[in-house]
């Protein structure tokens, strides 16, 4: 039967593949001594989890949005808020993240999608300018400096989070979990009007479809999700900055999606995979690493359109002789 | 009070005229060439490092400032030439991808250059002076040429895009972006006419108001993303609309971080309302733009999006 | 006498001193097969615009089914029953054939907030949109991806997911521009079956099929409706003989 799956399998075999990797990275790194590579997986791991939630509205909704980053800052700032409030449960701070990045997302994206194109990319853009400067001028959480977190979250009263390989295996079963829950989501009725709203927006409203409702809520949707990557960040830190929700980050995002290939799932969380490992790479090697990434990103967007999935296709194309 | 409020009003126009200058240029790249460009704030902190070294070598802030000029618009031109140009058929997401990565080359390239600690830039000797405002309240005359300058150069740009040709195919190519390919070979090096002005203004920009802010490598970052509110509040693609929106959104954003807690001190507590008034200005010009765009989502001055 | 199912009257569209539509004014009975002709750049298009909710008018109302739906979108319109067709395809170039279709089932067959179950493990939006393909002649097709099919068959997916809106009025675009010509034929014997079931507004170029089908007539000259009639009655007018002066082929269909 003909249906989108045959066509996306390979892919969810890679994303097994990505995940199988990941789980024995801890076990490794201890082996070789280097039980740093465990804290730099678990960050690869919490971008992942961000650049799926982007994929989502980015690569299926047709949504360039240049302001991604501050739903990880809602997600920091949750853990930050509530701790010191005395409510250190994960699962509770990350309710309250996914509520407030919602809210946020409901009112600034109704606002956004009333535009198309540029305007859409500014306007996303301004608006988490606008929750960075609020952070940065909110003294109580130290403001431009940030904060220092007393300790990591529990879960269900236990301190799981405490050791390095625990922090890794919950941000593992998280990003699993999100990766799951987006893939049968894009499979779903929702994700067909989504997806194809972003084909032809005038042939969904031929044939009934008002595509504001649906990219307000994958706009939501996508918010909710990054914030637990945000949630995660401020974990694996142990520390909250208005730095997470700058435009740079966003930025960083975006960049993870095009390289990894967009509207794939797969590509998003290799794309972020690879970034971050480039990133810490290239720092570990020169303090002005960001010369040598800047020109990786400007050299993939002049020959490489749709990053390493279209340069993989492309190499493909050329051995199946075609 | 109301000598406070005047020498903010003209403070806040200060602002808005330097935000016009990066604004204009930026404007029409949307607005004609449906080009997304992250990296025209860093061609504005070049214009304040090319001052700040030219002051360095030769010491004249007329003959640095006439440097500059030449300086900014053939970064632009180099860069139109090796990048966007290959980048205008391209998705947003490309153009993205490419700009945001100049913006990590050049900034990176200016650290190296110059380190990361702000550099100043001395006012020259004849505008280094105030004059009487009102009362006891004087008005520095370095900020009233800013202003003086920004307005013959918005004067320049009207006169360029109200009478002269190239005004005319700006005009129809803001207004419907395939008439202009209509008109055939004169694209390319329009194109290219605009990518260039527009460096050249944005590095104009970053070099006058070197004197009044310091030179240092965020500059760029914090000038981009106003010029957006403004050119989404102006409408993409709108010179006049950018002018307009640059002096409301200055205006607000320097008379909101002054009188916002004082107003809310009438409401609140002085202490809650010094902390909200300084939370919430900074906000003000995107809940300005987010109440702009609920009205008129193509922006004040801009043509009407299609549905 | 009961009222038309689509009335349209003074309808205005202009652009700048382009006057693209002028003073439109039509009546469509519930059951007929009314064609549009006209020559090139008659603002034929423009105006199947206009009654699809794609473009508002300046002035005039549109009137479907006794209620004035001139200010609704085009999704409300066609959740109403008034689909249209398009000329230039806005297939979804990445879907199936069976997925271009099953999404228009779905449109129109419970919530599509619906984020878990797989929408393509649901029978009932297959079943549904395979009779449609089948109808189009389509069938043995679904598999394919839309933007990989011939011109034709873009010609009879387009025409099977309007027919899934399940429409009572259907705005049929030039639906055989570029078919071949078995593809055509297929295409007009539906148009045929059709009548009984839909009422249709038909704007096409091939005379032939115009003549063969339509009830009634209309044609537009430079946004103005010059003649409307019978077949009969509108081949027999000077005004439009004088219209397609000069385009052969057009007045050999008349001829």
């Amino acid at each position: 039967m003909s249906d989108l799956r045959p066509r996306l399998a390979p892919r969810l075999k890679l994303a097994l593949v990505i995940f199988a990797l990941l789980a024995v990275v801890p076990p490794i790194a201890q082996a070789i001594g280097e039980p740093f590579l465990i804290v730099v997986a678990t960050r690869m791991m919490v971008f992942a989890i961000a650049a799926l939630s982007l994929d989502l509205i980015l690569g299926y909704g047709a949504m360039v949005s240049f302001g991604h980053a501050a739903y990880l800052g809602f997600g920091a700032y949750a853990v930050a808020i509530l701790s010191r409030a005395g409510i250190n449960d994960l699962l509770l701070q990350i309710l309250a993240a996914m509520a407030a990045a919602a809210l946020f997302a409901v009112v600034t994206g109704a606002i956004s999608l009333r535009t198309r194109g540029v305007y859409f990319i500014m306007i996303t853009l301004a608006f988490g300018q606008m929750a960075f400067f609020f952070f940065v001028s909110f003294s109580a959480l130290g403001g431009d400096d940030g904060v220092a977190l007393r300790a990591r979250s529990t879960v269900l009263g236990i301190p799981l989070l405490q050791t390095t390989q625990g922090l890794f295996y919950v941000t593992l079963a998280l990003l699993v979990a999100v990766f799951a829950g987006l893939y049968r989501l894009t499979l779903s009725r929702f994700g067909r009007v989504l997806t194809g709203t972003r084909e032809s927006a005038l042939r969904m409203q031929a044939i009934g479809f008002r595509p504001f409702p649906y990219q307000l809520t994958a706009y939501v949707i996508a918010a909710c999700l990054c914030a637990i990557a945000g949630v995660m960040l401020a974990n694996q830190a142990v520390y909250v900055s208005p730095a997470y929700m700058s435009w740079h980050r966003s930025g960083e995002m975006i960049v993870m999606l095009v390289l990894g290939g967009i509207g794939s799932l797969t590509g998003a969380m290799a794309g972020a995979l690879i970034t971050v490992g480039l990133e810490e790479g290239l720092a570990r090697w020169s303090e002005h690493w960001r010369l040598g990434f800047g020109l990786i990103l400007v050299l993939v967007a002049l020959f490489s359109p749709g990053g390493l999935t279209g340069l993989l296709r492309r190499l493909n194309l050329i051995r199946g002789g075609k | 009070m109301f000598n406070l409020f005047l020498l903010q009003l003209l403070n806040g126009a200060q602002f808005g005229i330097l935000l016009f200058l990066v604004a204009a240029g930026l404007t029409l790249v949307f607005g004609i060439m449906d080009f997304i460009n992250i990296a025209h704030g860093v061609l504005y902190m070049v214009g304040g490092y090319v001052m700040a070294m030219m002051m360095g070598t030769t010491g004249n802030f007329w003959l640095s400032l006439a440097l500059v000029l030449p300086v900014t618009l053939a970064v632009g031109l180099v860069l139109e030439l090796l990048v966007f140009r290959r980048l205008y058929d391209r998705s947003h997401l490309d153009q993205v991808l490419a700009t945001f990565g100049l913006v990590l080359v050049l900034s990176e390239l200016v650290k190296i250059f110059w380190g990361s600690a702000p550099l100043s830039v001395a006012m020259p000797e004849m505008l280094s002076g105030s004059v009487p405002l009102a009362g006891p309240m004087r008005y520095p005359v370095y900020r009233i040429a800013v202003i003086g300058v920004g307005l013959s150069v918005a004067i320049g740009l009207w006169f360029v895009i109200a009478r002269t040709r190239v005004g005319m195919l700006l005009r129809a190519g803001a207004a419907n972006r395939s008439m202009v390919s209509a008109l055939g070979t004169d694209i390319n090096r329009l194109f290219m006419l605009v990518f260039a002005a527009g460096a050249m203004l944005a590095g104009f920009a970053g070099a006058i108001v070197s004197p009044i802010l310091s030179v240092d490598p965020g500059m760029g970052d914090s000038i981009l993303i106003l010029t957006f509110v403004v050119i989404v509040i102006g409408g993409v693609g709108s010179v006049k609309g950018a002018f307009y929106a640059a002096l409301l959104v200055g205006i607000v954003d320097t008379l909101g971080r002054m009188f916002g807690p004082i107003l809310l001190r009438l409401v609140m507590e002085p202490a809650a309302a010094a902390q909200a008034g300084r939370t919430i200005a900074p906000m003000l010009v995107y809940i300005l733009m987010a109440a702009v765009l609920f009205w008129r989502p193509a922006g004040l001055f801009g043509r009407k999006v299609s549905q | 006498m009961s009222q038309p199912l689509l009335r349209v009257e003074g309808l205005s569209k202009a652009y700048g001193a382009l006057k693209v539509t002028q003073n439109v004014s039509l009546d469509v009975d519930e059951g007929q097969l009314h064609a549009i002709i006209g020559p090139n750049g008659a603002g034929k298009t423009t105006l199947i615009a206009q009654l699809s909710g794609q473009l508002r008018p300046d002035s005039g109302t549109v009137v479907y089914a006794g209620e004035d739906v001139t200010r609704l979108d085009m999704a409300s319109r066609v959740q109403k029953g008034l689909a249209r067709s398009f000329q230039i395809t806005t297939l979804l170039a990445g879907f199936t054939a069976l997925e271009n279709v099953a999404l228009a089932v779905q449109a129109r067959a419970g919530s599509s907030f619906r984020f878990f179950r797989p929408a393509a493990t649901e029978q009932a939006l297959n079943d549904e949109a395979m009779q449609y393909l089948a109808d189009v002649g389509l069938a043995g097709r679904e598999g394919r991806v839309a933007g990989s099919l011939s011109h034709g068959e873009k010609r009879q997916l387009e025409m099977a997911v309007a027919l899934a809106t399940q429409p009572r009025l259907l705005l049929l675009d030039e639906p055989l521009a570029g078919t071949g010509h078995e593809e055509a034929a297929q295409l007009i014997a539906l148009f045929d079956t059709l009548k009984s079931r839909v009422t249709m507004v038909l704007i096409e170029h091939d005379m032939n099929a115009v003549f063969a089908l339509a009830d009634r007539v209309s044609v537009l000259v430079y946004g103005q409706i010059v003649a409307s009639g019978t077949p009969a009655e509108v081949r027999a007018d000077a005004k439009v003989r004088a219209a397609y002066l000069g385009e052969e082929e057009v007045s050999d269909a008349l001829g």
